[in-house]
């Protein structure tokens, strides 16, 4: 057992650390979100094609650095330090580990294209009325010659205005909450018969309902795998975005106590106040926990099916509850101008907010570990 | 980094759960499960095994006997002993006054004191807390007066535990009375047999006699029994205190608990279902794994910090804090499911003592157990207390 990173780790960090802190402020985040796009194009080139940072977690075959889930929590870390609204998750993450999962041609076409910078992906997962269930889907996909035919609705799928692929889940079989059936298609954006409605979420990102009419996909859109495979990347993604909060927290905590030291009242600075004091603690008791949960969780990523979900659930439920935590101190004590727009901390707090739930609420995780480990 | 053990910690692992398998003292075998009253020869029958094999300091330097384990054999060392369900040790000689001792002690007083400690010979209690300093250590007034060689010392200590079986205790005795509080105090070593000493019981709210008040009435006190120098025992205290917050995690024996509580809430009958799979109930169980976990990959992130050079600090009050939290949870879990025999006062102590249980057996001490257990929040430095070390130490407030 060893739990030191290593020292190319720890350069990974400091590269992507250092870039952030010169490009990433306040300001310019801001500005960005308010652009039509909503978002920087120079930053991915930056990240992409100039660092090679995208290269991270790929293995070598396909031009990565031979990294894995840990360069992902380094990375997803740094990013929620500056609550950056990169779409690293969804493109290096999710869709670059589904890719290396299934391996094979299709992996070694996009992978090298999502290293250089050229490949954006959006998860298309959830549906209206699906919630935290990863096989309650109502989007089919036909079988049609070599190839399919997708029809249906996904919510909520961050970064899919600027996304050139879709990683969709629809179903070829079975009914609407069965397990069986449901499979993972990489698609083009802009194929034929996708349409989306695109909007701003509260957390500085874009994202878009998408809808699929007759939609054509060849056949190797299909990564194959089905539910297994989903629930796979759904638990690297979900400890990814751990990751991200565990960089969110650290920063909730360290703008609180900054912001206590210099503003006063009573005559003193309230940092001097035991009340406060002890909220601050408590705050950091957490973010330590956190930051904790997610390296567990992050370590047991290849373990079996089971012990994975086991894990990853108990991770997420611990995050969501500590993140939770953490933001509503950090907005409580900072007092009215913890819930205007113009420090930062609120912006941190709102997507600590979004964290809590994407990709399962405390509650759905806690549930899912009790039938996975506790007899009914 | 790898969460997997290596083979050699494998192998090392399996050394451990032979050794004991084979040498834990038989008649000790199931008495933490049935909740009896530990006696001084039951502590010690465990520890002189330890000790005979040389494995009861693991965490000591191995010039003083320590066994040079690293962080992970100490981990895996903790969790086996946990798992066989071996009784805890004392830590007053081990984990307190131990590495005070050879951090600040002199030649003399690490050539006699360690090997005593080590072997059992002498049991240790420590004479922190008086009546009118508890948090507020530093406002301590047993006085201790130089007379010659000696220092005589007058003042009253209080939850001394163990202090009814005690060679030795550490003291923090105030030695100058007009320095600033924490600049006047010393660290000794007082013979609990010296005259002027007197142990009165206090008994808790499970019955048990663990902590007493200790009078000392002119005691004299070899100066050669001074750790490190006069005024200067504020900092043996504070380093104690990080020390001592460190294993008060209790990981290892907290997870052996949540086995006990799931085994016990499997065969418990709630309605016509099992108590574990009451939805309430089950939420808690698996509140509590999930905080547990959390807990533990704190305290490995803590140690792995260590390995790499960077001592147990202010971060242990974190382990302090959820540590203590969750012992007490467990107690709670265990009372919630015994029900109305969480009520029945069953004292099973005692030689000859053949009086057929109340109830399941498990359940005859859980309302004692839980009452007990309200310590862990309160002692060791209370929580509100580490909340303190970490706004000032941590977070630089």
């Amino acid at each position: 057992m060893d739990l030191s990173y290593t020292e190319t780790q720890e350069m990974l960090r400091d590269t992507l650390a250092r870039f952030l802190t010169d490009t990433y402020d306040f300001e310019t985040r801001n500005k960005m979100i308010a652009s039509p796009e909503g978002r920087d194009p120079g930053i991915w080139r930056a990240l992409s094609s100039e660092l090679g940072l995208t290269s991270a977690p790929f293995a070598e075959e396909y031009g990565g650095m031979g990294g894995g889930h840990l360069e992902n929590l380094i990375m997803m870390e740094e990013l929620g330090k500056v609550i950056a609204i990169e779409p690293w998750l969804q493109t290096v993450v999710i869709g670059g580990g589904a890719l290396q999962a299934v391996g094979g041609a299709r992996a070694q076409e996009v992978i090298p294209q999502i290293i250089a910078g050229d490949c954006l992906i959006a998860w298309a997962y959830a549906e209206p009325t699906g919630r935290y269930d990863l096989a309650n889907v109502s989007t089919t996909a036909k079988k049609d010659g070599a190839g399919y035919v997708l029809n249906g609705h996904k919510a909520v799928v961050y970064a899919a205005p600027w996304a050139t692929h879709l990683l969709v889940t629809a179903r070829t079989g079975g009914g609407q909450r069965d397990r069986g059936g449901v499979e993972l298609f990489l698609v083009d954006a802009k194929a034929p018969g996708i349409t989306r409605r695109d909007y701003p979420t509260v957390d500085g990102f874009r994202a878009s309902e998408v809808y699929f009419e007759n939609v054509a996909v060849p056949g190797d859109a299909l990564l194959p795998g089905g539910i297994d495979l989903i629930e796979q990347v759904a638990d690297q993604a979900t400890m990814g975005l751990c990751a991200e909060g565990t960089g969110v927290a650290r920063k909730l905590l360290e703008g609180t106590v900054e912001y206590t030291r210099q503003r006063k009242q009573f005559g003193q600075p309230i940092s001097k106040f035991q009340a406060l004091q002890h909220r601050m603690a408590d705050m950091l008791v957490d973010a330590e926990q956190i930051a904790s949960m997610t390296l567990m969780g992050t370590l047991k990523l290849d373990l079996p099916a089971d012990q994975r979900k086991a894990a990853v659930s108990l991770a997420k439920a611990k995050v969501a509850r500590s993140i939770k935590a953490v933001g509503q101190n950090a907005i409580q004590t900072h007092g009215g101008i913890g819930i205007t727009m113009e420090l930062a901390i609120g912006h941190f707090f709102k997507r600590s907010t979004m964290i809590e739930s994407q990709f399962g609420s405390a509650d759905a995780h806690l549930e899912r570990y009790e039938a996975l480990t506790l007899p009914a | 980094m790898d969460l997997e053990f290596s083979p050699e910690e494998i192998a090392f692992r399996d050394e451990v759960r032979t050794f004991i398998a084979e040498n834990y003292p038989k008649q000790l075998r199931g008495k933490q499960d049935e909740g009896d009253e530990l006696t001084k020869e039951d502590f010690l029958s465990w520890h002189r095994v330890l000790a005979k094999k040389g494995w009861v300091a693991p965490a000591w330097p191995v010039e003083y006997g320590g066994t040079g384990w690293t962080v992970t054999q100490r981990f895996i060392f903790s969790e086996e002993t946990a798992r066989a369900d071996c009784i805890r040790l004392m830590p007053f000689g081990l984990t307190m006054v131990g590495p005070v001792i050879y951090t600040f002690g002199t030649p003399e007083q690490k050539a006699h004191f360690l090997p005593r400690i080590l072997s059992g010979e002498d049991w240790w209690c420590q004479g922190y807390s008086e009546p009118g300093s508890g948090s507020d250590l530093a406002s301590l007034r047993t006085r201790a007066v130089r007379d010659g060689d000696h220092y005589v010392v007058n003042g009253q200590k209080t939850w001394t535990t163990m202090a009814q079986y005690a060679d030795w205790g550490f003291f923090l005795v105030r030695t100058d009375p007009d320095a600033k509080q924490q600049e006047g105090i010393s660290f000794l070593l007082i013979d609990m047999k010296s005259p002027g000493i007197t142990v009165r019981p206090i008994i808790t709210l499970g019955g048990e006699h663990e902590v007493n008040e200790v009078f000392l009435e002119d005691v004299r006190v070899p100066v050669s029994q001074r750790v490190y120098e006069e005024n200067k025992g504020w900092t043996c205290a504070k380093f104690l205190l990080a020390h001592e917050r460190v294993g008060i995690a209790g990981v290892a024996s907290s997870k052996r608990g949540i086995e006990k509580i799931r085994q016990i809430a499997a065969t418990e009958i709630d309605g016509d279902k099992p108590l574990l799979a009451n939805p309430f109930y089950r939420r808690k169980v698996a509140e509590l794994e999930m905080d547990l976990t959390a807990l533990e990959f704190t305290e490995l992130r803590t140690l792995a910090g260590e390995a790499a050079g960077r001592g147990p600090g202010p971060e242990s009050s974190v382990l302090k804090i959820k540590g203590s939290e969750i012992q007490q949870r467990l107690t709670e879990l265990a009372l919630e499911a015994a029900g109305h025999y969480g009520a029945p006062y069953f004292r099973g102590f005692g030689e000859g003592d053949n009086e057929h249980p109340i109830g399941p057996e498990w359940s005859n001490r859980t309302a004692p157990n839980y009452f007990n257990m309200r310590k862990t929040t309160i002692y060791g430095g209370s929580n509100e207390i580490q909340r303190n070390i970490i706004a000032k130490m941590v977070l630089g407030l």
